[in-house]
């Protein structure tokens, strides 16, 4: 196995310094996941204003990379437009159910091609996957009718 | 106690082909044996010779090989029997796994529970409590949970000292004259504590509760004596001891499973049956519904066979030198730190700890790329992780076939994760 296309530095990067970390508010739709053969865990908070995702904020523990994965999440989704963040959750959830065969399109994904290798570990794609997860759900229920105005 | 030799683990690990088996170019060390352990040749050939040569439903059939299948299966329960010194091969029930075996006892006693005309012992009303401990795994907590929700009855347990050790001061708050029922872990799978059990029997006997272990992690890797212990049930599950998945055991005294209403029900277990009622079959046919693991319990009985050979005196004296060599070893990792005893005294050879600052599901990756198999996670075992203020720990865990080079590999392999995460 190879464990520098695993641990990518770029993923190294965002686990050690996570963008847009922590709990913030006003928020419309919060979400809690955990992956429950690790213990992982993220609360996921999903801000949206008008058409567009005002923030995503988050509090999570977990491994390098699921921590890796929401800090690349945030930066992909936190002020896009809601089609275009929901756009890149489908594309990189693509990605990771590719088993190693994809590589991602880095002018969409950015940094989260750099995630392409974790795809051929399936014991490690839930924890790519569980910010985004968390995410998808939370702007579900951000958009519960009685929540937000649409 | 008999003379111990040392086991001569290059002949075990010739027995066991896929400790050859090459992760990337380095072979295998495999420390996982506490999820599951692996198989000698010795079992895998009694399972293929059955199959090819005696495959055939047991007590239905008349024809030769119906008679050949049922002989190794009860030849099967007699080996288990003996071996955990039960005085009736009868007291052996073969289920699925440990976790069915509990099932089967919780499920006793809410079958009970709902007959007014069970035997008492198995009754529960609001009121009556419930004991486990806080180190069970999930398998021994959540059917008593469930059991508890269902009845009415409370359930308490018995809590865990900083050391990893079970809180014995606090045995006669926990267990009183309400005590029905006290089950409790032999050998904790997180921890690797061997907990002494003769101060929790003598208080659940002194209260009348009846009183059992979950003796996964006990049975594959200490002597363990039913007669001895002055319990009334254990649980314990074939794949952890050198057997086939798909088989474990319950065994309990004669005249509780006879109290006992079934769990499961349906083919082989009954007596007469009418199309308005059905009358039991004795124990251990009565827990025995449905085609059972055949071929698994010629596995079993080879497994047993073979751990009898090595001497579960002599397997005891292995893995109480390899526990105090690796704790010994990971002690002197950076940022590591030991999550249950850590001395090798009243403890297996599973260790389980956290590396500062590195999360156990990177440590595994890690250890992987070096082809040392552990496990990381909750290893089924959540309020032990809350106890300790972890939410995953990475765990080690020796058997007979390993040796002290591959504790060796883990810890020059935990020296990689901090290079890679430094
Ligand atoms: C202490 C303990 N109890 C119960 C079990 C459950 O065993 P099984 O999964 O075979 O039912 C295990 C193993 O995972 C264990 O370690």
């Amino acid at each position: 196995m190879n464990l520098d296309e695993l641990y990518q530095e770029v993923i190294l990067d965002h686990y050690k310094h996570p963008r847009g970390a922590g709990l913030r508010e006003p928020y419309e739709g919060e979400s809690h996941q955990v992956n429950p053969t690790c213990g992982d865990e993220i609360t996921l908070r999903v801000h949206v204003d008008g058409d567009t995702i005002g923030d995503v904020s988050y509090d999570n523990v977990g491994c390098s990379i699921s921590k890796a994965s929401a800090s690349v999440m945030y930066e992909l989704v936190n002020g896009a437009t809601v089609d275009d963040a929901l756009a890149r959750l489908a594309e990189f959830t693509e990605l990771m159910n590719s088993k190693g065969q994809a590589e991602g399109d880095e002018e969409t994904l950015e940094d989260a091609v750099a995630f392409a290798g974790v795809s051929k570990y399936p014991m490690r794609v839930k924890c790519a996957l569980l910010g985004w997860m968390a995410f998808k759900d939370a702007l579900v229920r951000a958009s519960t009718p009685g929540r937000t105005e649409a | 106690m008999e003379a111990v030799t040392k086991l001569d683990v290059e002949a075990i690990r010739a027995d066991f082909p896929i400790l050859q088996r090459r992760i990337g170019d380095r072979a295998i060390a495999y420390l996982d044996s506490a999820a599951t352990s692996q198989k000698p040749v010795q079992v895998v050939e009694a399972m293929r010779r059955f199959t090819e040569h005696s495959n055939a439903n047991i007590s239905r059939s008349v024809h030769t090989l119906g008679a050949e299948a049922t002989e190794a299966y009860e030849g099967a329960r007699a080996r288990v029997a003996a071996f955990i010194g039960a005085p009736s091969a009868n007291e052996v029930v073969f289920t699925k796994n440990s976790t069915e075996s509990i099932n089967l006892l919780a499920y006793a006693f809410q079958n009970a529970t709902l007959d007014p005309h069970a035997d008492p012992r198995f009754r529960l009303a609001p009121g009556d409590e419930i004991v486990v401990t806080e180190m069970e795994h999930h398998a021994n907590l959540i059917p008593w949970q469930q059991l508890a929700q269902r009845t009415g009855a409370t359930l308490k347990w018995i809590g865990i000292t900083d050391h990893g050790r079970l809180d014995l001061e606090s045995i006669p708050e926990v267990i009183t004259e309400r005590t029905r029922v006290v089950s409790f872990t032999h050998v904790a799978n997180l921890l690797g504590t061997v907990n002494p059990t003769s101060q929790i029997t003598a208080r659940a006997r002194e209260v009348g509760a009846l009183v059992g272990l979950d003796a996964s992690q006990s049975v594959p890797h200490i002597p363990v004596n039913v007669a001895e212990l002055g319990v009334d049930f254990i649980a314990f599950t074939g794949h952890k001891m050198l057997g086939p998945t798909g088989i474990g055991v319950l065994w309990a005294k004669a005249d509780l499973l006879d109290a006992m209403p079934p769990f499961l029900t349906g083919g082989s277990m009954i007596k007469t049956v009418t199309m308005e009622r059905t009358t039991f079959a004795d124990a251990p046919a009565k827990f025995e519904a449905g085609t059972p693991p055949i071929a698994e319990s010629v596995g079993l009985a080879a497994a047993v066979d073979y751990l009898d050979k090595l001497g579960m005196e002599n397997v005891r004296a292995h893995e109480k030198e390899l526990a105090g060599y690796m704790l010994e070893r990971l002690e002197t990792v950076d940022g590591l730190a030991i999550v249950g005893p850590r001395v090798p005294i009243g403890r297996s050879a599973t260790v389980s700890f956290t590396l500062d600052g590195v999360h156990p599901h990177d440590v595994g990756q890690v250890l992987d790329a070096e082809a040392v198999a552990v496990r990381v996670g909750h290893h089924c075992a959540k309020p032990t992780c809350d106890r300790f203020g972890v939410n995953a720990t990475t765990r080690a865990s020796a058997y007979v076939y390993n040796t002290h080079e591959e504790i060796d590999r883990l810890v020059e392999a935990l020296g990689k994760v901090r290079k890679v995460f430094g």
